[in-house]
């Protein structure tokens, strides 16, 4: 192991030469990530760059090639309950028979165990929750019913209710209308005072500064990671998104305002 | 009447009605998940698969015993199912087209062997064809036996496993990271769905099996946002065109099982379809108008309180073709502005004109409170 292990530094999040293969196509290539606790930390890239890739290889639900994980400092098999994910909103089927509680329940269903049933105390929990995302008068609202920011709360609630210190969000802003921005911030900073770490796929370019401390510039391979201040500058979003210079310059631009 | 007599006072017939009730709710039951994790034509290709199995399990063993033939289709549907899972994962072709491949293979070789077993000098094999359409009246008990264990065994796993069947149909990812062994939860779910449907095989017939797996699902999926509750009535409409199939085909001569059952089923998708409350086509129709109607009421309220409100009194009445011509949503106005008389809002103050009411003034400011916020 490198050098910062011995500095006494336990990482919420150590990712080391991680690649990940698609049909020999590489979509995630030596990768190197250290998140220290406490933080808010932002995944930009281009699409295709393995954003998404690289959450669900921290999680395992992809093979990875070659690399390894720790979370602080285990590794995930050995106790996953310290991650929550909240995967996109478009990864599950929203007509499904069920409502809003029962799916923030389902995030206690692991420290359950099997065979055993929620019961009044999971409800409490739930119901807690959503009224962290500002959802407690949806809790029997029938999910086909919610719109994108609502979708977007329940999973987030869903997270919430597993106790985790780390939490791995995809594209939670994607497509959410102006409250729910709000209260995915308002929750993120909550979070942060709490002690947890937080690590979201994040698609909007201009907020990162606003919304984050850290940031992981990614194209297959990592561009630059650390402070927002430090490396989130014109020639790492150059090298991040390659040709669209124009387009790098203007968020630039519009953030030096 | 007397047909319900015959169902308490016959032996054959009850236990016949019995068998198909159970194989109705365990396959009802089961589909209710194939059709939550769109896998409903998993069944069908299920069922074909099993088809040689059965004519291998007879060819091996020279028996017809239920368990031996059910225990052959089982290994076989399985089988069927996991090389569907490999095709799909492991090679270009996607989860449609190995569906297909694997369905007629299968069900080709089936027939096959079928054919071969029926030109075999022994006369032992006669009646492995009823497999093919389902014949209840040829149903024994150790038929039913057959049934009531594997079914019973299937329900209770099922109901064992509740929560976690719910996380992985809903979200499989989550559920990995929560710590389930997703992939064996799917693979014991799969192994259910066989037991349900090789169990059905020689009342229903491998052909139409699938019908048993789908249709109950799909009907009651019309009536419920529960998922309890719509597995339930799965299981209870799976029961119900079992018995329905398996007691009329029992009662008439030469009548095949699998195609009465199916009709049965059918008759009830298609009623589920049309009337179901919230879902149904019918009453979703008739909200849809009902909501049309109120927007074009809406609009036309409006339309009158706008005009009026140039006069000094909100009841000035105004005519018909300023109204038509004001308004793209009101269409033509008449219509509209005869309900708005039936419902007091508006009335007429002589063949052209037409004033709003005091209560459709009312009415007329909350809409445009709604829609404006306030501001006007």
């Amino acid at each position: 192991m490198t050098s910062s292990d011995q500095n006494g530094q336990d990482w919420a999040v150590d990712v080391r030469d991680l690649t990940v293969a698609y049909r020999e196509k590489p979509v995630l290539w030596d990768v190197d990530l250290q998140v220290p606790d406490g933080v808010l930390m932002a995944i930009v890239g281009p699409n295709g760059a393995g954003k998404t890739t690289l959450i669900k290889a921290i999680l395992e639900l992809v093979p990875s090639a070659a690399g390894s994980v720790l979370i602080h400092g285990q590794t995930y098999q050995k106790d996953r309950s310290r991650i929550a994910y909240v995967p996109q909103r478009g990864s599950v089927d929203w007509d499904f028979p069920t409502n809003v509680l029962d799916v923030v329940t389902m995030g206690m269903y692991g420290s359950l165990g099997w065979f055993r049933r929620p019961g009044s105390k999971e409800r409490e929990r739930a119901l807690k929750a959503l009224a962290e995302v500002g959802m407690e008068s949806f809790a029997d609202r029938q999910i086909s019913q919610l719109s994108g920011g609502q979708q977007q709360r329940v999973f987030l609630a869903r997270a919430l209710v597993q106790d985790a210190d780390v939490f791995l969000m995809d594209e939670p802003f994607q497509g959410v209308d102006a409250t729910t921005e709000r209260a995915i911030v308002d929750l993120l900073r909550s979070l942060r005072k709490r002690g947890k770490t937080v690590i979201v796929v994040h698609h909007d370019l201009q907020t990162v500064p606003e919304y984050f401390d850290q940031v992981l510039l990614l194209n297959v391979r990592r561009i630059a990671a650390g402070p927002v201040e430090e490396v989130f500058t014109e020639d790492n979003l150059r090298a991040t998104y390659g040709g669209r210079v124009a387009f790098v310059s203007a968020v630039l631009a519009r953030r030096d305002d | 009447m007397d047909l319900l007599v015959d169902l308490f006072n016959d032996y054959t017939l009850r236990t016949v009605a019995l068998g198909a009730a159970l194989l109705g709710i365990s396959s009802g039951a089961l589909g209710g998940f194939a059709l939550l994790r769109r896998q409903s034509l998993l069944g069908d290709a299920i069922s074909h698969a099993a088809l040689p199995g059965i004519a291998l399990a007879f060819l091996l063993t020279g028996s017809k015993s239920p368990l031996v033939l059910v225990l052959g289709a089982g290994v076989v549907g399985w089988f069927g199912s996991v090389l569907i899972a490999a095709l799909t994962r492991r090679t270009p072709i996607t989860y449609d087209t190995s569906l297909g491949i694997l369905l007629s293979v299968f069900f080709g070789f089936g027939l096959v062997l079928l054919t071969f077993i029926q030109r075999m000098p022994n006369a032992n094999q006669a009646g492995l064809d009823s497999f093919l359409f389902g014949q209840a009246a040829a149903l024994m008990q150790r038929d039913i036996m057959v049934i009531v264990g594997i079914g019973s065994v299937v329900l209770l796993i099922t109901v064992l496993f509740w929560k976690e069947f719910k996380l992985i149909s809903f979200d499989p990812d989550v559920a990995q990271t929560l710590g389930f062994p997703v992939r064996a939860l799917e693979h014991l779910l799969t192994a259910l769905l066989v037991a349900a449907i090789v169990i059905g095989l020689q009342t229903v017939g491998v052909v139409l099996m699938s019908a048993m797996i789908i249709a109950p699902a799909a009907a009651a999926r019309q009536w419920t946002d529960r998922l309890g509750v719509m597995i339930v009535l799965a299981a209870i409409i799976g029961a119900v065109s079992g018995v329905g199939g398996a007691v009329s085909s029992s009662l008439v001569p030469n009548l095949p099982t699998g195609p009465i059952i199916v009709v049965v089923a059918s008759i009830i998708v298609l009623i589920s379809l049309l009337f179901a409350l919230r879902r149904g086509f019918v009453f979703r129709k008739v909200r849809e108008w009902k909501s049309g109607r109120a927007l074009r009421v809406d609009a036309v309220l409006v339309d009158l309180y706008t005009l009026a409100s140039q006069h000094e009194t909100a009841g000035y009445p105004h005519s018909e073709r300023v109204l038509n011509v004001m308004s793209t949503m009101s269409g033509t106005a008449r219509r509209t502005l005869k309900l708005l008389e039936t419902l007091e809002l508006a009335r007429p103050i002589d063949a052209e004109r037409w004033a709003l009411t005091s209560e459709g003034e009312e009415r007329a400011r909350r809409v445009i409170d709604r829609q404006f916020g306030g501001r006007s």
